[in-house]
């Protein structure tokens, strides 16, 4: 059994974007803070802390999870990936690329949690239907595009066909 | 915002965690996908002094069929069940609800029993498991007890979990090929149900109709096929007897409307 009582800093070893990192975390912290705080990993970005906006979406263990919705000492052992791992010498990859050709962004602050829901979709899904991306984008807010461009992005880097 | 401070407690086994939950009683939260109680914690609207982790036990993370019924343990996620190949020929009527709760993103972390312990009154496993009546089975440092979905929700998040008690499973009666149905209106995919329907055919003209988002906890009835004007008359006499749960998103009146509309095509499909 472990025990962290109030103000006791765990340290947290886990695995971000390819390279392992450690940090110390009290048990308040989230997991969405230790990221962008003690990581570095500032593309976490941190919108509702309520799990709706979706900004601060995440790849953990295979799965995208909302970091604000967990604790950095949660994620003790972990494989994380977030936005950075997307672009690591600077070169976008297929889904940034169509995102910036189809302007499926405008302040780009819900972008890094939606391309990393996609991950996630289509790891398990590499040829989604529309509907199921439409479904995936529909657990992130974004105040800027009104979505159809998201939608026609992903469309676009999966299999060409952007309506 | 950011929780307060709090223990965190992580247990190796279900006899750490009851143990631990005997010591800090109504003090403590058990933490099982955190979708609920991470966003209550982090809005202040629930101040803990320990949370007690239940994400990680391996005790708790089987998917198993047992007389009749599937049986899923307190750390199965929404995602884990839905991926699983008994739920589609065991229990098919959840396996068309599940997708309906939250969103791809949280049905990764958030778990079965996890909803059922939170026990909203529009939530979609709650009203699964008491259509199907099904049980919770509660386990504490003075032993093991399982209620039935009817004993186990009392109200609006309220349940008949004593403060020392935790789910370790749910357990849904399989309706294997019984004809069923599911409906559910939110303002979009993903949000809570404003209004949820599901039918289960439990006879050649008998149906069991449950409600969500219309009383504090799910409401069953059953319900006798007829002609189309039997079933609206039946349909009006239901809507009378909800208790007339309401919040920001729909009035009481607006939630027995969309019962009136949704609730003919739905009793058509558990029929066909
Ligand atoms: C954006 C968003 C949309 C959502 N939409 C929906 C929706 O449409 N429908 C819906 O039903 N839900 C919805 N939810 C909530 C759902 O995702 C949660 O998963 C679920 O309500 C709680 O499960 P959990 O495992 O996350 O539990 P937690 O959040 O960890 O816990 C919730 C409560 O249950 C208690 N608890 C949990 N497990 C146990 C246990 N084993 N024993 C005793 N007590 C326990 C906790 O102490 C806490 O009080 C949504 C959530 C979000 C963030
Ligand atoms: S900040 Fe996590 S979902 Fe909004
Ligand atoms: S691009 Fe501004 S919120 Fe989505």
């Amino acid at each position: 059994m472990t025990t962290l009582k109030p103000g006791d800093l765990a340290r947290i070893d886990l695995t971000l974007n390819g390279e392992a990192v450690s940090g110390h975390a009290e048990p308040r912290m989230l997991l969405a803070d230790f990221l962008r705080e003690k990581c570095g990993a500032t593309g976490v970005h941190v919108g509702c802390e309520h799990g709706v906006c979706g900004c601060c979406t995440i790849v953990m263990n295979g799965v995208a999870v909302r970091s604000c919705l967990a604790l950095a000492v949660q994620a003790e052992g972990a494989v994380i990936e977030t936005v950075e791992s997307l672009a690591p010498d600077g070169t976008l990859n297929a889904m940034q690329e169509a995102f910036r050709k189809h302007h499926a962004l405008q302040c780009g602050f819900c972008t890094p949690g939606i391309l990393m829901s996609l991950i996630d979709l289509l790891r398990r899904n590499p040829k989604p239907e529309r509907e199921e991306i439409v479904h995936v984008v529909g657990g992130h807010l974004c105040r800027c595009t009104g979505y159809s461009n998201i939608i026609d992005a992903a469309m676009d880097a999966i299999n060409g066909t952007a309506k | 915002m950011k929780p307060r401070a709090f223990t965190y407690i992580r247990p190796a086994t279900i006899t750490e965690a009851v143990d631990a939950l005997s010591h800090y009683g109504e003090r403590a939260r058990v933490l099982a996908g955190g979708q609920s109680l991470m966003a209550m914690m982090n809005f202040r609207l629930v101040e803990v002094d320990a949370l007690i982790d239940i994400s990680r036990l391996a005790e708790l993370s089987r998917i198993r069929v047992t007389d009749g019924a599937l049986e899923v343990g307190a750390a199965v996620t929404q995602n884990q069940l839905l991926l699983s190949p008994e739920l589609k020929s065991h229990v098919p009527l959840l396996a068309e609800m599940l997708p309906w709760v939250g969103h791809f993103q949280t049905r990764n972390r958030g778990t079965v029993c996890g909803s059922i312990a939170h026990a909203d009154p529009s939530s979609e496993i709650p009203l699964a498991l008491a259509l199907l009546g099904g049980c919770v089975v509660l386990q504490s440092k003075r032993g093991t007890r399982t209620l039935s979905a009817d004993q186990f929700q009392t109200g609006i998040l309220s349940t008949a979990r004593a403060p020392d008690e935790m789910i370790v499973a749910a357990r849904f009666p399989a309706n294997g090929k019984s004809g069923h149905a599911f409906r559910e209106t939110s303002r979009r995919h993903g949000d809570f149900a404003i209004v949820g329907i599901a039918a289960l055919k439990t006879g050649a003209n008998t149906l069991r109709l449950g409600f969500g988002g219309v009383s504090s906890r799910p409401f069953i009835s059953t319900l006798e096929g007829g002609n189309a004007k039997a079933v609206t008359d039946e349909i009006e006499k239901l809507v009378w007897q909800f208790d007339g749960y309401e919040d920001m998103h729909a009035t009481s009146r607006m939630r027995r409307d969309l019962v009136r509309r949704m609730a003919p095509a739905l009793i058509e499909e558990a029929f066909a």
